[in-house]
């Protein structure tokens, strides 16, 4: 069996499942954030029980259009978090709080060989932990609060194998941006996704985080990396409970294998509208931009912060620009300020705000006009995700979003570089 | 049976079209409808009767887990949808809250935005009333068909939950 597979047998009671099974799982963990647990407690409510499962293994984190960005989603917020406290769940109050998927795993509360499921369809990020993890709607997650299981269909698996030696300034963002570019939004449709390969052994875990949290742009319904010492690092200070580690057998089945050389991979920018219209960096040529957003579940953590610093240091946000750093969670926001990586966002000229998924989905912290262009780390460029129907959304790595925040026009860390060198 | 104008897209229809972000500050379905697809189509909701289909390619519904999508296109008017494949998450949220899904190539291939169609939802049978011309939805699996059968999966866990008490 493949690790998806593995672990959805073990969270069955079935000793074997194949592609196309149905199974109820049993969950270990049950989220959702503030725009989609109003309608996951309206539907709670309509079943007749009076307690969810078991309020250690169900979890609400506002994260979305919080700090409130006005009365109505004031109201969301306030029936979530009055709901949360009556049913004695794990919660998060604003100042505590972090993007679900940065959060959730700083927490321990996402530890390897876990079936989690979220009303958010980022979840499948926790699959960098090797815990199998996807998105859900609210009806569903309403269920599995009274129930503690759900029903899936055991999806058939993808391989992915990442070779080679990876470039200067390329990392997981690149990585899954170039295979959606490859696979394309519905590539993975209905799929898990394993990454493997020499690559992804030598990725930190944020990187994998980053990568497992973009497998449902390619209509993934989990991304999954196996458990090793990075892993066991990561999850040991952290984890409050045992866990178990599942490998994928030797002789697996995959609906398909990829191979992938990524010694020849530049930084990739996705165009709009679509993740899966990523381009080498070199191929674009000087286009302006308004704003850049650095954060996300995608890449919100010190390592994506730790980058963008390091290619900021010393410069100055282009007039023309408008640069928004925001930490993942409240201990990503601490661990940079004691580095000094919030001193340099705010010395070259950058907006740094306090966890919140805001701008990336058009909800506050830094909406589009009409015609304005937007780099940013997070994960969608939908048609009107971040404001008006008539802006862009660029993605890209958190060094590429630095660096065009600094040059005015999408950059490679690279061509700035030599630009300092050039005015000495 | 079901009967409607088609209002035809192609691949990849993602949530934030279906529903931008910028509404998600409430869950009424009825306030959602009034957004429903407004950045694709700004006239939409104004045109829609109910009854009416919605019809598009591959991977509709793609992107945030959002059930407003669903739901918006529900209260909306809109009486089903029918593509050549759904993205999982909308998937599983259009069977939850009752808004029926068929998969059909076919009638994708053979019908032209504005033809009217008519669907009967317990034989799979989507007929093109303009073309004259028949099809066949691929069958429901049986653990769906069950949700579906119940109304939805809280009337479906409600039996569940009774089931376990008694």
């Amino acid at each position: 069996m493949t690790l998806a597979e593995k672990i959805l047998a073990a969270h069955a009671n079935k000793k074997r499942v194949s592609p196309g099974d149905f199974i109820n799982v049993r969950v270990d963990l049950v989220m959702s954030n503030d725009v989609t647990a109003p309608i996951a407690i309206r539907e709670f409510q309509k079943l007749g029980v009076k307690r969810v499962f078991d309020p250690q293994k169900v979890v609400m984190v506002p994260d979305h259009f919080v700090p409130n960005k006005d009365i109505a989603s004031a109201e969301q917020a306030k029936l979530m978090r009055e709901f949360a406290r009556k049913q004695g769940i794990i919660y998060f109050e604003v100042g505590e709080m972090g993007i679900e998927h940065v959060l959730l795993p700083e927490q321990g509360l996402v530890l390897p060989g876990e079936v989690v499921i979220g009303a958010d369809s980022h979840t499948c990020t926790y699959g960098a932990l090797g815990a199998f993890a996807t998105g859900m709607g609210s009806t569903d997650i309403a269920a599995a609060m009274a129930t503690g299981d759900i029903w899936m269909k055991v999806p058939p698996t993808i391989k992915l194998v990442y070779n080679g030696k990876l470039e200067k300034w390329v990392g997981g963002k690149d990585l899954i941006l170039h295979t959606i570019g490859d696979i394309g939004v519905d590539g993975a449709l209905y799929s898990a996704i394993e990454f493997s390969g020499e690559v992804i052994e030598s990725l930190s875990i944020d990187g994998r985080f980053t990568m497992a949290n973009m497998a449902i742009e390619a209509g993934g319904k989990a991304g999954l990396f196996g458990v090793d010492n990075k892993t066991q690092l990561y999850v040991k200070s952290r984890a409050e409970r045992p866990y178990l580690v599942y490998e994928p057998d030797g002789d697996a089945e995959y609906s398909r294998v990829i191979e992938y050389d990524v010694s020849a991979i530049e930084p990739q920018v996705a165009l709009p509208h679509s993740p899966a219209n990523s381009k080498p960096i070199s191929k674009l040529k000087n286009i302006k931009i308004n704003q850049v957003v650095i954060g996300s579940c995608t890449n919100g953590r010190l390592e994506d912060l730790r980058l963008a610093a390091h290619i900021l240091k010393g410069n100055k946000v282009h007039p023309g620009v408008r640069c928004i750093v925001i930490p993942g969670s409240q201990q990503v926001y601490f661990d940079a300020l004691i580095e000094g990586l919030i001193e340099i966002f705010v010395r070259v000229g950058a907006a740094v705000s306090t966890p919140t998924c805001g701008p990336c989905l058009g909800g506050h912290m830094g909406v589009l006009a009409d015609g304005e262009k937007c780099v940013s780390t997070t994960n969608r460029n939908f048609v009107g995700r971040m404001g008006s129907p008539k802006s862009e959304v660029y993605l890209a790595n958190p060094a590429v979003a630095a660096a065009s925040a600094v040059m005015g026009k999408i950059a490679s860390p690279e061509e700035l570089l030599q630009r300092v060198k050039v005015n000495g | 049976m079901l009967k409607g104008k088609v209002y035809k897209h192609g691949a990849n229809v993602d949530t934030d079209a279906i529903i931008p972000a910028r509404y998600l500050n409430v869950s009424d379905p009825d306030e959602l409808a009034k957004h429903c697809m407004e950045d694709t189509d700004a006239d939409f909701v104004k045109k829609v009767k109910p009854g009416d289909i919605i019809m598009a390619t591959t991977n509709f519904g793609c992107g945030s887990s959002r059930e407003h999508a669903p739901l918006a296109i529900k209260a909306a008017g809109i009486s089903c949808i029918i593509a050549k494949s759904f993205a999982r998450i909308f998937f599983r949220n259009a069977i939850n809250i009752g808004l029926p899904l068929l998969e059909s190539n076919e009638a994708v291939a053979n019908t032209k935005d504005g033809d009217t169609l008519e669907v009967d939802l317990s034989k799979g049978l989507i007929k093109n009333l303009t073309k004259g011309a028949e099809f066949k939805a691929k069958p429901y699996p049986g653990f769906m068909a069950e949700i579906i059968a119940d109304g939805g999966l809280i009337e479906h866990t409600k039996k569940r939950i009774s089931r376990r008490r008694a």
